[in-house]
């Protein structure tokens, strides 16, 4: 099954442990504010490869990728379930690490069918890198379009199936730094077993002049660069976090 | 064994002169990481800030402190000179003072000259009478020789960048021989070779016994000048700081001699620990000490400056002199070369901060040490200062005591050389492939009259066959030019105290280079895989292009471009093998223009790639700026599938990306999950 590719990144050191090889899928339900791939939005577009060919782009630069592997990003994954299985079945037969970055949006525990082929993908997949735009519904619904129910709900599903997990966040000026919602977050991830790394990430500016590329308003036009150096700060407070929702669970 | 020996481990070494057997017996490999590491001391702070001052004063004089315009550079020609001599450890300097540049005539008074008036000088006339009229140079003896074609070719930037008027550089002393032997036995040594000359007198001899004589007299005026400084180098070092002395000494008389576009140091830095740890054993010095004897070494390193004209610097981008040390590799008995000392000389970054100089090259394996590799990629971070260079390719051919000179070019120390041989510059080759030898910018008749393309669309084996015989015949100008050069330069400008490092039969590689790879590869891409048309202008010379449609870009791991850009290196060095070197020269080619691809771009026209007249080439083998749109890795695996054996002077490849992109930054990525519950 061919998958909607937006590009191929030969040198990936952010999705992941490692070096990796990373496909970015065209399509995404999302809208971000401060989304800084808008060109991938479209579920038109892109370019229809079949995963054994990406796959072979990966293996004539394995060399390069033995701490690392192949991570899938976009866009979102999830919503190209039947490419995934068959990119990633063929990358367990070679022992290839992999990893699926996602917002979770599309996570349908409604749906059987879906859920099955989900269940068969998560088998396959080494690592998710879940990015939880906002703790708070409404104010994901805000940042996003869409309310995170479904996010929260795929979260507790992979701690369910034991996937290992990393949890990634944007920090935005004026819109996730708040205190109360970054604890809330840490109180929330706190609870899973399978929670691996917590990856903070400051948000940047370096998306708006695709904006200017593609003619759409640039939506947090007027919102500064996140400062590297209070994300320490902002890290210990997800981390406070996290460890009073340990305590709690352990009665401690 | 002799005293200054003293807890070294012999076997063979101590009979014969072989660095490389005392290295392998006596180093220490080092699996640790950089903790050890000590900062600078007061005296390195305060010398430092001492240079960057003067570095300061340079620069508001324009580029040039002072310059000498009346006494000719020799070995001894200068006076010892000083920062400040109480706190110096490690001390010399070109001439009598720091910033002063020598004046260099041997390998062209007009350049010396023009160094000099560019800069707001005048050389002293009589000078200039007696290299003019008394005393020839390097120079003057290749426009002697030069043919009409050679000249032209020259004039019009197809051959470039030619080392016809100042020192050919890029030869590396075995600079560690002094501070091992020390200078009376390294002549003893020179004397038996000469007496072990054949007795016929060919040509060959004669030129060998006064190259051997000339070396003797080098070696006599190191010891004269170290004893100028108060330093006795007549024997071998007694320990860390001596033997750093004694090898910095070695390579400043080549640098007092010898204007060479590229001075490298060699490997010396695992040479260097084992009389480190030896006096650590011994109490004779502390890790603070030893880091400081570094440091000033490092910082004189930093201080080799050269009288260049405007022109150069614009080739050159900056007055480089390349002082290249070799750091790392691996042994050929499988241990890895990392000592201590690897560290402490990438630690002079920090102690001392960023520089260009020395041009500190990491010889790359996956087997190295993994503590050396975080450090080196932390230090490469953090400074940008750290070139890396792949041992587990050239260790194949040249062992494990092989050192870089300049950028890329590599030889076994103190036992093979190199004549340095500029570069041809392809992409005009090819403009002169499709005209017919006409120069697209000049319009002169360059080349040879081949036929030129007919027609208005280019058809990629019809400019394949026309651009290799054109490539047939650049090679042939190409490498009797440099057979010229060479020839006068070892008769005008020999390299007397640099050879006197070296063993008696050294292997000479014959080197050249080529410039525009990566436009010819794109451009005969776009000819076989789009459609280019060519616009004439009223002469009926081919000066632009249309292109329609895309094509595959070389730097993107696309085979379809890149089996072109190996082909081309192929084929121009077949081309080059064909002809006579001088002296049988080996010769060996090079893809590494760093950064003269800015003057080769400005003297070549349009190309069907879509690059415009003027614009720069891209560095070395690099992929052009932009169209490498896959990451890194597919980038880095287009230039990686060039034929090292075609290439064997080197592959460059200049390579930039914000730290941010390399990882994420320690504070920020919070890693593993690990809470200890029980505290708050």
């Amino acid at each position: 099954m061919k998958g909607r590719i937006h590009s191929l990144e030969s040198f990936g050191t952010v999705d992941g442990p490692g070096t990796r090889f990373v496909v970015f899928v065209q399509g995404c339900p999302l809208r971000c504010a401060y989304c800084h791939n808008p060109d991938t939005w479209s579920i038109e577009g892109g370019t229809m490869m079949e995963p054994r060919e990406i796959f072979v782009q990966y293996e004539r630069n394995q060399a390069f990728y033995k701490s690392g592997g192949i991570t899938v990003t976009g866009g979102e994954p999830l919503m190209q379930l039947d490419f995934l299985i068959e990119l990633f079945t063929i990358a367990r037969e070679k022992q290839v690490h992999t990893c699926i970055d996602t917002s979770g949006i599309v996570f349908n525990s409604q749906q059987p069918a879906w859920m099955k082929k989900l269940d068969e993908l998560m088998e396959l997949t080494d690592l998710v890198l879940l990015d939880i735009k906002h703790i708070d519904s409404e104010q994901h619904t805000e940042l996003t379009g869409k309310p995170n129910e479904r996010v929260l709900e795929f979260a507790e599903y992979l701690n369910k199936k034991q996937v290992d997990m990393w949890i990634r966040h944007v920090v935005v000026p004026g819109i996730t730094d708040d205190e109360k919602y970054l604890y809330e977050l840490g109180y929330f991830i706190g609870q899973f077993s399978n929670l691996k790394a917590l990856d903070l990430l400051p948000y940047h500016t370096m998306g708006s002049a695709k904006y200017e590329k593609l003619g759409i308003e640039y939506p947090l036009k007027d919102i500064p660069a996140m400062a590297k150096d209070v994300m320490p700060e902002k890290k210990q407070i997800v981390i406070n976090g996290i460890k009073k929702r340990r305590q709690d669970d352990s009665g401690q | 064994m002799r005293p200054e020996w003293k807890d070294f481990v012999g076997f063979k070494w101590e009979n014969e002169i072989n660095v490389r057997y005392f290295i392998q017996r006596n180093y220490h490999p080092y699996d640790g990481d950089e903790s050890f590491l000590a900062g600078p001391t007061q005296n390195t702070k305060d010398l430092w800030d001492q240079v960057l001052e003067l570095q300061k004063q340079e620069r508001e004089a324009g580029g040039v402190l002072d310059m000498d315009t009346t006494i000719v550079s020799t070995i001894t020609s200068h006076g010892p000179g000083y920062l400040d001599k109480s706190k110096e450890t490690i001390v010399g300097f070109q001439t009598d003072k720091p910033g002063k540049r020598s004046l260099q005539p041997y390998g062209g008074i007009r350049m010396a000259e023009k160094a000099c008036s560019d800069n707001g000088y005048e050389v002293d006339p009589e000078i200039s009478e007696f290299f003019s009229t008394h005393r020839k140079t390097h120079n003057a003896g290749c426009f002697d020789a030069y043919n009409d074609e050679m000249r032209e070719c020259r004039s019009s930037h197809i051959i470039t960048g030619l080392p016809d008027a100042y020192g050919r550089g890029r030869i590396i002393g075995d600079y560690r021989r002094v501070a091992l032997y020390g200078i009376d036995m390294l002549i003893e040594d020179k004397k038996k070779q000469k007496s072990s000359t054949g007795r016929v007198m060919t040509d060959h001899v004669i030129r060998l016994r006064e190259e051997i004589s000339e070396q003797i007299v080098a070696l006599k005026l190191m010891k004269e000048m170290a004893a100028s400084y108060g330093c006795d180098i007549s024997k071998p070092a007694t320990n860390v700081q001596e033997a750093i002395q004694a090898m910095y000494f070695g390579y400043l008389c080549a640098v007092k001699e010898q204007n060479g576009a590229a001075m490298s140091l060699g490997r010396t830095s695992t040479f260097i620990d084992c009389f480190a740890e030896r006096d650590l054993a011994n109490g004779t010095f502390t890790e603070e000490q030893i880091q400081e004897f570094i440091d000033h070494f490092i910082m004189k390193l930093r201080l080799i400056k050269f009288a260049r004209t405007p022109e150069y610097n614009q080739i050159f981008a900056g007055d480089p002199v390349w002082v290249t040390e070799s750091l790392a590799g691996v042994g050929v008995d499988g241990r890895h070369m990392v000592s201590k000392t690897s560290f402490r000389y990438l630690h002079t970054l920090t102690n001392l901060g960023p520089s260009p100089e020395p041009n500190l090259t990491v010889l790359w394996s996956t087997r190295l040490p993994e503590n050396y590799k975080r450090y080196c990629a932390k230090m490469s971070i953090q400074t940008s200062s750290i070139q890396y260079e792949n041992d587990d390719l050239m260790r194949i051919s040249h062992g494990d005591d092989y050192g870089i000179a300049c950028c890329v070019s590599s030889m076994v120390i103190g036992k093979e050389m190199q004549f340095f041989g500029a570069r041809a510059n392809l992409a005009k080759c090819l403009l002169y492939a499709l005209n017919g030898g006409i120069d697209e910018v000049s319009k002169k008749q360059i080349g040879p009259k081949y036929r030129p393309v007919t027609g208005d669309v280019l058809d990629y084996d019809d400019v394949m066959d026309k651009f290799k015989d054109m490539m047939e015949w650049q090679a042939d100008v190409y490498v009797n030019t440099l057979n010229v050069i060479h020839y006068m330069h070892d008769k005008y400008c020999y390299e007397r105290a640099q050879m006197a490092l070296h063993d008696r039969d050294v292997k000479r590689y014959f080197a050249t280079g080529i410039a525009g790879l990566s436009i010819v590869a794109d451009s005969l891409s776009a000819i076989k895989h789009a459609k280019v048309e060519v616009i004439r202008d009223e002469d009926g010379v081919i000066v632009d292009f249309k292109t329609t449609g895309d094509f595959p870009k070389y730097g993107n791991d696309d085979d379809r471009v890149d089996q072109i850009a190996h082909d081309i290196v192929s084929t121009f060095m077949t081309a080059i093998r064909r002809h006579h070197t001088y002296r049988d020269g080996v010769p060996t080619m090079s893809v590494l223009t760093i950064t003269s691809n800015v003057t080769y771009g400005k003297a070549t026209g349009n190309t069907p790639d879509g690059r415009k007249k003027g614009q720069p080439f891209a560095p070395g083998a690099n992929p052009m700026h932009g169209r490498d749109t896959h990451g890194a890795v597919a980038s880095l695996s287009s230039v990686a599938k060039l034929p090292f054996n075609d290439a064997q002077d080197g592959i460059s490849n200049t390579f930039s990306i914000i730290p941010g992109a390399l990882g994420k930054e320690d504070q920020i990525f919070a890693g593993d999950i690990e809470l200890d519950l029980s505290s708050n």
